[in-house]
């Protein structure tokens, strides 16, 4: 774990790049306000029975706002899971939580039709749960100090869980359903229908919480107990944190693939593995980075959408290239 | 056989006085033969009802789709498997297959579809097969350069690479206007039930054509297998015969993929199961074995799942359920002690 220790007084340094960080995404934010398809201008918010206005109110703003909450959770979410599995490149788009979690949703739709949100949201849940720690155990079935396998055997484990919600799926003529959960998309997002979202909060204010016992549990088992942390329950905390986050925002938006991985990795890469150091700035770049597809999203096409799921996956997929090719490219040269 | 990273096992000692009897060997390919010809004769002859002359030209066009997606999925894999040096790294697994729906994709988006609906299916599937064999010769070739020895690096950059084809064609796809996108799916949505005769017939053709162009090579390949350094001291031009394969290997997979649509682990069950089935170290009776392994899978897979099952077009579904399971099961056995 290559920590880039700064000489002199980080924390102020910190603070500086955080009130930065937070003050690039604030203003990202509110311009992205009036990017989209009906003309919205800044005072229409105080014009009320204006389409502006209601297209702010009921569209936009509830649309900022759960991807800023999406954004930053997931790429907690993937912070926590690559402290404590110690693997760089384990996320809930590598170790089947985000198919899993699918799962649930399909089950869900079939066993309770017409359940309100937060039932099916519970199923998958579940569902996460369950999938996150079949991984686990079969992380500890690989005995190997090779780190790029864990993500092969994840990836693989998550084609086959979709295997089985596709399999059952189409059975019930819900194939084209999964496919929406499957790509995330911020475009169903409206006032009324995404505030479930915000029960990640929890997860965050927890995260932030434990930081310090993530930061030690990733520097390995012996270590962690030394220092009297147990070991064991901040693992499983970890995971369940990250697989419950998880479950909530493939239930409301649908998955964002890769976010979990890269944003973390490329935060990680600049300022060290100190998760308390690292994680406000890892949630403002996660919720920078949808913010940034969304609107790519938006504005590509126009006055189409593309989902925000595509689009993170196209990117996310060639910043787990380079990782992967980085992560070698020493031993090779 | 714990070290599945290296094909040279079949090289070592112990597969080589297994390879001491051929006549096993014989037995064997003649019993897969046997079952290719039965699964093939059930799919054609077996439950009819109704008009029988309709079920016999529907048929024919079914399994002769089945046999062409078969065989040069097993060649294709048992020749790509040997030149990456490894039994869990296939063309599947490595993404050609979504290459090639990208690829057709990227037609119809540059093209637009009134150009590419107006082309024949022959000269619409050439064109793709000549763009997918140049770009992925071009990228197999860098990534096989760039970490030769480094095999789950490789298989690793294969899955992300097939993840990024799939999401790119996604990408590309929501560009489309709505009229290019159903055209689009119209060309993609390929599955065994719907064959075009004339795609049936040019993919067989261009089937039997790489298969010939591959069996000179297969020899060489028996040297290859030992390894770069051994295969270039036997005096093999190595990296000649490394591109020839690849080249084989691209216009079979497109071959398949275009007729039926991505089948990701169907080749790495197929090119396995002749490897497991037939101890020899010898490319044309393992190509041989792949082949009918491959008939085998897919035509009886899809009798079973459509007449049998009632299940239709699941079948790749199921194959990817067996498959991947499969695959995990490879992986945990190469890295456990």
């Amino acid at each position: 774990m290559t920590a880039r220790t700064p000489l002199v007084s980080s924390r102020a340094r910190d603070a500086r790049l955080l009130a930065a960080a937070a003050g690039v995404l604030a203003v990202a934010s509110v311009l992205s306000l009036f990017v989209g398809v009906v003309n919205v201008a800044p005072w229409s918010l105080f014009q009320p029975d204006t389409d502006a206005y209601r297209a702010l109110v009921i569209a936009r703003i509830p649309r900022l706002l759960a991807l800023l909450l999406a954004g930053s959770s997931m790429a907690v979410a993937g912070v926590i899971m690559q402290q404590v599995t110690r693997n760089r490149f384990v996320s809930p788009s590598t170790a089947g939580t985000v198919e899993s979690a699918v799962l649930g949703i399909v089950l869900a739709t079939i066993w309770l039709p017409g359940a309100p949100l937060m039932a099916r949201m519970l199923v998958a849940i579940a569902t996460s749960l369950l999938g996150t720690f079949l991984f686990l155990q079969l992380l500890r079935r690989i005995r190997t100090a090779d780190s790029i396998v864990v993500p092969l055997v994840g990836l693989m484990f998550g084609a086959v869980v979709s295997a089985i919600a596709a399999f059952i799926a189409y059975h019930y003529d819900l194939l084209q359903l999964v496919d929406t959960w499957t790509t995330g998309s911020f475009s169903r997002v409206l006032r009324g229908r995404y505030e479930p979202l915000y029960a990640v909060v929890a997860g965050l204010l927890l995260a932030y919480v434990y930081a310090a016992r993530f930061t030690v549990v990733g520097m390995g088992e012996r270590f962690a107990v030394n220092l009297g942390v147990h070991y064991r329950r901040i693992v499983n905390l970890g995971l369940a944190i990250a697989a419950i986050t998880t479950a909530i925002v493939v239930v409301v938006v649908g998955a964002i693939p890769f976010l979990g991985l890269i944003v973390p990795n490329v935060v990680a890469m600049w300022l060290g593995d100190n998760v308390r150091r690292t994680l406000p700035i890892t949630a403002l770049a996660g919720a920078g980075f949808v913010l940034v597809c969304d609107v790519i999203g938006r504005v590509i096409r126009h006055p189409y959408e593309i989902a925000v799921g595509t689009i993170a996956g196209v990117i996310g997929c060639v910043v787990f290239l380079v990782l992967i090719l980085r992560a070698r490219a020493p031993r090779t040269s | 056989m714990t070290a599945v990273a290296t094909p040279p096992t079949t090289a070592s000692p112990a597969a080589a006085t297994r390879d001491e009897r051929p006549a096993v060997v014989r037995r064997r390919v003649a019993v897969l033969a046997a079952l290719a010809l039965v699964a093939v004769l059930v799919y054609q002859f077996a439950m009819v009802t109704g008009s029988w002359s309709y079920a016999m030209d529907l048929r024919l066009r079914q399994v002769g789709a089945l046999v062409v997606v078969g065989v040069a999925t097993g060649v294709a894999t048992l020749l790509f498997q040997t030149v990456a040096n490894s039994r869990i790294l296939t063309p599947g697994v490595m993404g050609y297959d979504s290459l090639f729906v990208l690829v057709q994709t990227l037609l119809v988006w540059v093209f637009g579809s009134a150009v590419v609906v107006d082309l024949d299916v022959r000269v619409r599937f050439l064109l793709d097969a000549g763009v997918m064999t140049a770009f992925g010769l071009l990228l197999f070739r860098w990534v096989f350069r760039r970490n030769s020895r480094d095999l789950f690096v490789l298989v690793l950059v294969g899955v992300v690479l097939g993840t990024l084809f799939t999401s790119l064609t996604l990408f590309a796809s929501r560009l489309l206007s709505p009229s290019d996108y159903l055209t689009l799916q119209d060309l993609t949505f390929a599955s065994f039930n719907t064959v075009d005769p004339r795609l049936l017939s040019i993919t067989a053709a261009i089937t039997v054509v790489a298969i010939a162009a591959a069996v000179p090579l297969l020899r060489r390949l028996d040297v290859v297998a030992l390894g770069h350094d051994t295969a270039v001291t036997l005096g093999v031009d190595y990296h000649r015969v490394v591109n020839q394969t690849l080249a084989v290997v691209t216009v079979l997979v497109a071959a398949s993929t275009a007729l039926v649509g991505p089948l990701v682990f169907v080749g790495l069950i197929v090119a396995n199961i002749a490897r497991q089935v037939l101890p020899t170290y010898r490319h044309r009776t393992l190509a041989l074995g792949a082949a009918l392994a491959g008939v085998i899978v897919t035509v009886g897979g899809q009798f079973v799942a459509s007449r049998l099952l009632d299940f239709t077009t699941t079948l790749t579904v199921c194959v990817n359920l067996v498959g991947g399971l499969y695959f995990v099961w490879l992986l945990l056995r190469e890295v456990s002690p």
